[in-house]
């Protein structure tokens, strides 16, 4: 992947996938570090799966027998110094806690630092793919926050979809205005 | 700055639009977006269908949304679009131009641009 946020929009469809209801993006960066903290409260998975996960030969999918978005966020994750860490409570064990807690941590000053790129654009799509899911984006960083919480935008919007044109749109601009806002580069 | 009285505006010309939406999705545009398609560069064709098609004036007869892996992961990007009673097309290899190009001839035009299609790719 030639941008962090094309794994995060990765994973997160994950989470899309496991039904969840609540999805959180959380991104907390310092000068030297970035930590990319991605939960949900969908199906969860059990420890098996989660050690399965990591191996690129493992796929929930039945198109193919590979899945490759976990290891390549380890990959990139690792290639910084960093890690990858998947907490997760699966359904059948205890339906009232289930979720997956997916991090990777990076440091953004090793060599082989993949930049961010344009997480405005992925949250964005996510958010069009799945509009009845509530989405939680918090990106702290040095120069200021840029947050969005879908549920506060629909409350204004009652019946009208998120995934509705001149909503994404707004979406869209209001997280780039946000950004621009604290300077972000 | 943008602001929540916006998305009220919003709302509140959707008001007499509701209806409408009864009749939306005879065409659905489909784009590939699991780890394969993301990689190869799916989330600029999708912002492009979403953009051209709204541009187009074609937002209540088109939707476009999100599959995983259709597998032919070799093809990605790819997009399929379904139409009622018609044969469905797979568009592969596509990028943000191909996608413009594919919403002004396909879905405005009525001509499929074989040469994007899977056949030819």
């Amino acid at each position: 992947m030639k941008e962090l946020s094309l794994n995060i929009l990765d994973i997160a469809k994950n989470s899309v996938k496991a039904k969840a209801d609540n999805i959180e993006i959380i991104l907390t960066e310092t000068e030297e570090t970035l930590e990319i903290k991605i939960k949900d409260d969908g199906c969860g998975m059990t420890s098996e799966q989660v050690s399965s996960v990591m191996d690129p030969f493992f796929t929930t999918r039945t198109t193919r027998n590979v899945g490759m978005g976990i290891p390549l966020l380890k990959l990139a994750a690792e290639q910084t110094g960093g890690c990858v860490e998947i907490k997760s409570v699966s359904e059948k064990d205890d339906p009232a806690n289930k979720g997956t807690v997916t991090s990777a941590k990076f440091c953004k000053n090793h060599l082989d630092f993949t930049p961010l790129g344009d997480v405005v654009s992925s949250i964005t799509i996510l958010i069009q793919g799945a509009p009845d899911i509530r989405w939680v984006y918090r990106h702290t960083t040095p120069y200021g926050d840029v947050e969005l919480d879908t549920a506060e935008l629909k409350e204004v919007l009652g019946d009208v979809p998120l995934d509705n044109y001149e909503v994404i749109k707004w979406i869209e601009e209001y997280l780039r205005e946000g950004y621009e806002s604290i300077s972000y580069k | 700055m943008k602001s929540l009285a916006e998305l009220a505006a919003i709302r509140e010309k959707m008001k007499d639009k509701v209806v409408l939406r009864e009749g939306t999705g005879d065409v659905r545009v489909v784009v590939g977006m699991a780890t394969c398609g993301i990689a190869a560069g799916a989330r600029p064709v999708l912002n492009a269908f979403v953009e051209e098609v709204n541009k187009a004036g074609l937002a209540e007869k088109v939707t476009v949304s999100q599959t995983g892996c259709i597998g032919i992961c070799q093809y990605e990007p790819v997009v399929e679009i379904f139409e009622a009673d018609k044969e469905k097309v797979t568009y592969v290899k596509m990028t943000a131009e191909k996608a413009a190009e594919v919403v002004e001839k396909h879905l405005k035009g009525g001509q499929v641009i074989t040469e994007y299609t899977i056949t030819n790719a």
